[in-house]
């Protein structure tokens, strides 16, 4: 296996710090650009930081194969802000880059791409539903590589919708590919309004179940100590013979009282009052780009 | 005078691809073969028995198979994918577009069963736009071999080739007339085939072999022609069309494929940028295709030999 030159095991305390600060860049990019999906981004900062921060044992300096890495793919590709402030955090590009997010010539595009080789993303996402089966394809070539580390994918819930992820899902199980760790983005909202409303979901658990995979709630996603113990319970779920699900309940807009728990921010930037108001709330670190 | 291609016998193109995969699984462990239900039709059996490990079988799910294979170059891994040509394209193009062209990765799309000559099953199952869906993409490398040796050699060479592939071949027994050991393909280099002055032809996949039946009798006539195998359609080999409409003056296009957005249309990019000469298509005119045995499916839409001697005549007369 590859030496990872960097360890990222953060305490609770820095990661509560972390994941304030990747969301006062959140909505500092998506204010910056005018325009992006503050409210899902938000919603998933938790999950993220935990995963690139403590987690996953990953490489900045990055290498696309990423052999003997933990790999993380981003299905739902409007949370790219989130994807981005890690990725920089973390130290896969300068932080100060942020502020390039969706302007001309940058290489953090409205969604994830690999096209202007971004350090730390490995497939373009935005077109929705296609990130299961790459992570379920990235996850054989571990297998093929006998190389034990994890895959981890993140989908919105609403992103369900769409037919592809049930091939991927038939598939995992078929295959028994259990070094995928599959997270649904369950804050039930979407563009059009609740995914209730729009196109149910119905019984999320039971279908997971019923295609073969191994499902873990995380009943708490915006509280950090429970998407700690989530993700490690789902470690040890791994590895099984089985895929696992993660349901990430979380609150879209998660930390912006104004955001939290609608639609109505999932894709729409703040101006400058706003703003203003969301960094208040969201105080405690101090290292702003 | 034209050069003597004798087909040799007659074998399926798609054969080619299931000994040309083959192959190219012994020569590069990063090879992998994946299907959606059809390892049978793209005579993938041979790698099954020699490299069951390497194979995926991904039953009816097209899109799941293109993003499993854009998951799969992560990691090294060199993943061929295997269906029909209308479920290899039109069913998954945003797919494509997305996960494997964009995203720059080392995909290789292989596609069975591609035009007219798939024959019985009909227009469901005969595209005839895949070559303009696919050469659109940025990135994305088009080729359409002749016969059984050329397709055997291509599907070796885009192992070597890095970025992503779109591989177009066909059901049907057709005539094999190209080196056996494909030491005459080279991607992106066109291949002359004949050298002649009156008319250029210029033609890809089965119609290469009707392109030169077409010249054969267009010389007993007295009418010289250039016949250039097209099979790379991108990177087109501009050179060589230029360098053949500046000698013929006019031009003869064959394609099992519409008329709108393939070869011909490549050809006529090239040509009114640099050499603008009268050119006739010899392509499916904007129709879809219908059910019935291939020779007959060719006649009546229109691709056949004299439909190219016909063509060469009024673009000849053009001039």
């Amino acid at each position: 296996m590859r030496k990872i030159f960097k360890v990222f095991s953060m305490e609770l305390q820095q990661l509560k710090e972390m994941a304030t600060q990747v969301r006062r860049d959140i909505v500092r990019m998506v204010h910056g650009a005018q325009s992006g999906h503050p409210g899902g981004s938000l919603g998933c900062s938790d999950f993220l930081t935990a995963l690139y921060f403590k987690v996953m044992k990953h490489d900045p300096a990055f290498n696309m194969d990423g052999i003997g890495e933990d790999l993380f793919f981003l299905s739902n590709g409007h949370i790219s802000p989130l994807l981005y402030s890690v990725l920089a955090r973390s130290g896969y590009f300068r932080v100060e880059e942020l502020a390039t997010f969706r302007q001309l010539n940058s290489r953090l595009q409205g969604h994830p791409a690999t096209h202007e080789h971004l350090p730390g993303v490995r497939i373009a996402s935005g077109s929705l539903g296609q990130g299961m089966s790459v992570a379920v394809g990235a996850a054989l070539a571990k297998k093929l590589n006998k190389d034990d580390r994890m895959v981890y994918s993140l989908h919105g819930d609403g992103e369900l919708q769409e037919g592809q992820n049930w091939e991927a899902i038939m598939f995992a199980a078929h295959h028994k590919v259990d070094n995928l760790i599959a997270t649904i983005d369950y804050n039930g909202q979407q563009i059009d309004g609740p995914t209730e409303m729009v196109m149910g979901l119905g019984d999320l658990r039971g279908k997971f179940e019923a295609f073969g995979w191994t499902v873990l709630d995380i009943a708490e996603g915006n509280n950090m100590e429970r998407v700690l113990e989530g993700l490690e319970e789902a470690k040890a779920l791994s590895g099984k013979g089985k895929p696992v699900c993660i349901l990430l309940h979380t609150a879209m807009g998660s930390g912006v009282s104004f955001m939290e728990g609608t639609h109505e921010w999932h894709g729409i930037a703040p101006n400058d009052a706003q703003l203003a108001q969301a960094l208040v709330e969201l105080t405690g670190a101090t290292t702003d780009y | 005078m034209l050069q003597d291609f004798t087909a040799q016998n007659e074998k399926e193109t798609r054969a080619g691809f299931g000994e040309g995969i083959h192959e190219a699984a012994q020569k590069n462990a990063n090879v992998v073969a994946l299907t959606a239900d059809l390892a049978g039709s793209l005579k993938l059996n041979a790698f099954i028995k020699d490299f069951p490990e390497r194979f995926i079988q991904v039953g009816i799910a097209e899109a799941n198979m293109i993003g499993i294979a854009a998951g799969l170059t992560i990691g090294g891994k060199i993943p061929y994918t295997t269906t029909f040509a209308n479920f290899s394209t039109s069913r998954v193009y945003d797919q494509i577009r997305q996960s494997v062209a964009y995203s720059g990765k080392n995909v290789k799309i292989c596609a069975s069963h591609a035009g007219l000559t798939l024959g019985e099953d009909g227009a469901t199952h005969q595209v005839l736009e895949d070559i303009g869906m696919m050469k659109m993409l940025p990135g994305m490398t088009v080729i359409v071999p002749c016969d059984f040796n050329q397709t055997k050699a291509a599907t070796l060479a885009i192992a070597d080739y890095q970025g992503p592939v779109y591989l177009r071949f066909g059901r049907v027994k057709w005539a094999n007339f190209t080196k056996a050991d494909g030491s005459d393909f080279v991607i992106g280099k066109a291949q002359i085939m004949n050298e002649g002055t009156d008319v250029s032809i210029i033609a890809c996949g089965h119609m290469v072999w009707t392109a030169l039946e077409a010249a054969r009798a267009l010389e007993a006539k007295g009418i010289s022609c250039d016949v250039i195998n097209m099979h790379t359609i991108k990177p087109l080999d501009e050179e060589a069309i230029i360098a053949s409409l500046k000698k013929t003056g006019c031009v003869v296009t064959a394609e099992e494929h519409q008329i709108n957005g393939g070869l011909g249309d490549s050809v006529a990019n090239v040509a009114s940028r640099h050499c603008p000469v009268p050119h006739e298509y010899v392509a499916v005119q904007d129709t879809f295709g219908e059910s019935g045995k291939p020779a007959d499916l060719l006649k009546k839409y229109g691709l056949t030999a004299e439909h190219i001697i016909a063509a060469a005549e009024r673009a000849i007369q053009r001039k």
